[in-house]
């Protein structure tokens, strides 16, 4: 099954902390935070580092590259859509779509890349492909 | 401090409704109240400590305590979703033997049925301020798909099949047909699960717990208000709880804080698995069930699915007898959560006071298991012994 029509995104609710994130997704950018004490990527973003306590966590810019660790396509949607979680290059895991596919031809590993939707009156959103 | 053999569940009450138009909220938490303290032989009087979480109306514990007219000494809304329940009575254990209080009332309900909520199927939100709400909420997820891809890493990782995880439903029917109060009695096949319709990959209408309205309550008391009551005595054994989160991206869908709670509740009850005669496992969806006993150690990881296998669960047949009062699957997930009707149903298999074609002869050691919140990356797991005396 082909999905052409495009579900409607909800708009991301961006608050301070985040902001950076989301200008950097309308500039087509993804953006992770890494921790400058303990050097470990973490997602989503915060000001403390999860997994040390330090405050000295920065913004870096990710590849955009990563495989497909799990997913669903939500059949019972007025539209069905493919929920996943995809692990990025860089080692982090976080949740998104798998769009601009055939969703039943979706397998866990598949290496897939980054592209920013449209949200409803937000900032774009980021989405996967297969890659 | 250990908990074992400090408190004692005195008294339980399931509501027999399952769709409450004719109720209040508040109603029904009162009235489950009054249920749980006539079984035990108290009254609300004898209450000085509750219990309740976010399922309670308006200011929570404040203001049940206002419309049952407790006077507490001692108050705690814990909240972790549908294990939160399970919770409170270990947190009630604990308050008895620090002597905070003397009877502890916990209680649930709910009517989402009677309010139309698209329980599993519509995003959820816990609002703007949700740390995770950006990152999440774009993506659609409801509760039924984010337990999907915990189940579709399960089968990718482990070879788990769909006819594996039918069977934990064909078991809670099983048991259902004996229950008058259930909400679905017909007994199931796993041809019927594998035909009924796909919700979100890999999981089918029937691996989904019910929607219903109702609750439940527990009330807990210190050894000598316990010993002058004329019901059979459950003393609480041991308890663990813990929380499982994303680990800031480092995603595992494979187990649950069950691997924590788990080991910390047999320490303290001083028993193992093998010692178990029943379990009450939180049963949202059938994946919730397998993973969680593999994480409880009654088999190893990656084995869950022929563990739940050929009636294994079934009471009378299997040799792990679940959720015989048909669990979430079949019976009740009242309020949507469900760790108070597991509790309830561990204690009536311990008084003997299951139904008869479901009782588990030499029941001396039960085990109820909540989970509650979104499956292996944000969720409570709390897990209860308990035995009789």
């Amino acid at each position: 099954m082909s999905v052409r029509e495009e579900r409607p995104i909800p708009a991301p609710p961006v608050n301070p902390e985040t902001r950076p994130f989301w200008d950097a997704a309308a500039a087509g950018r993804l953006l992770l935070k890494r921790c400058a004490a303990c050097t470990q990527p973490h997602h989503y973003p915060r000001v403390i580092c999860p997994f040390c306590g330090s405050d000295r966590t920065e913004w870096t810019e990710a590849t955009g590259r990563g495989t497909v660790y799990s997913y669903s396509v939500f059949r019972r949607a007025p539209i069905p859509y493919a929920i996943a979680y995809v692990t990025l290059a860089e080692g982090v895991t976080m949740m998104t779509n798998i769009v601009d596919c055939d969703v039943d031809a979706i397998r866990i590993g598949q290496p897939v890349r980054v592209v920013f939707k449209p949200t409803e009156g937000g900032p774009p959103v980021p989405m996967f492909t297969p890659a | 401090m250990t908990i074992r053999g400090k408190a004692y569940i005195v008294g339980v009450y399931e509501h027999p409704t399952r769709k409450a138009d004719d109720r209040s909220l508040a109603q029904l938490h009162a009235e489950v109240a009054r249920g749980a303290l006539e079984d035990a032989g108290l009254t609300k009087d004898d209450v000085d400590g509750y219990f309740c979480a976010g399922d309670a109306p308006g200011l929570g514990g404040l203001s049940m305590a206002d419309y049952m007219g407790l006077k507490l000494r001692h108050i705690d809304t814990t909240e972790t979703g549908g294990s939160s329940y399970v919770i409170h009575v270990a947190h009630a254990a604990q308050a008895i033997a620090a002597g905070k209080c003397d009877v502890a009332l916990v209680t649930l309900a709910g009517r989402p049925r009677a309010e139309g909520m698209a329980t599993g199927t519509a995003p959820r939100s816990y609002g703007a301020a949700a740390p995770d709400v950006a990152f999440e909420l774009p993506f659609g997820p409801t509760v039924v798909n984010q337990y999907a891809m915990a189940a579709m890493r399960h089968m990718h990782e482990f070879g788990t099949t769909s006819a594996q995880l039918a069977w934990i439903k064909v078991a809670a029917s099983q048991h259902a047909q004996h229950n008058p109060h259930a909400l679905l009695r017909d007994v199931v096949t796993v041809e019927d699960v594998l035909a009924s319709p796909m919700i979100a990959d890999p999981l089918r209408r029937l691996d989904c717990c019910v929607i219903t309205d109702g609750g439940g309550a527990v009330v807990v008391a210190r050894p000598e208000v316990a010993k002058r009551l004329p019901r059979p005595r459950v003393p609480v054994l041991g308890a663990g709880e813990a929380v499982k989160h994303q680990a800031g991206g480092r995603i595992d869908l494979t187990y649950t804080g069950a691997v924590w709670s788990g080991p910390a509740a047999f320490a303290e009850a001083g028993v193992r698995p093998a010692d178990v005669k029943y379990v009450s496992i939180y049963d949202s969806f059938t994946i919730t069930v397998l993973i969680t006993l593999e994480d409880l150690g009654f088999c190893d990881k990656g084995r869950g699915g022929k563990l739940v296998a050929d009636g294994n669960l079934i009471a009378g047949v299997g040799r792990l007898p679940f959720n015989t009062d048909g669990g979430g699957l079949c019976n009740n997930h009242p309020a949507n959560r469900g760790g108070m009707t597991k509790v309830i149903e561990a204690v009536r298999q311990l008084r003997g006071e299951a139904h008869p074609r479901v009782q588990v002869k030499n029941c001396d050691v039960a085990l109820a298991h909540g989970t509650g919140g979104s499956l292996a990356t944000r969720h409570g797991s709390a897990t209860l012994v308990m035995g009789r005396e």
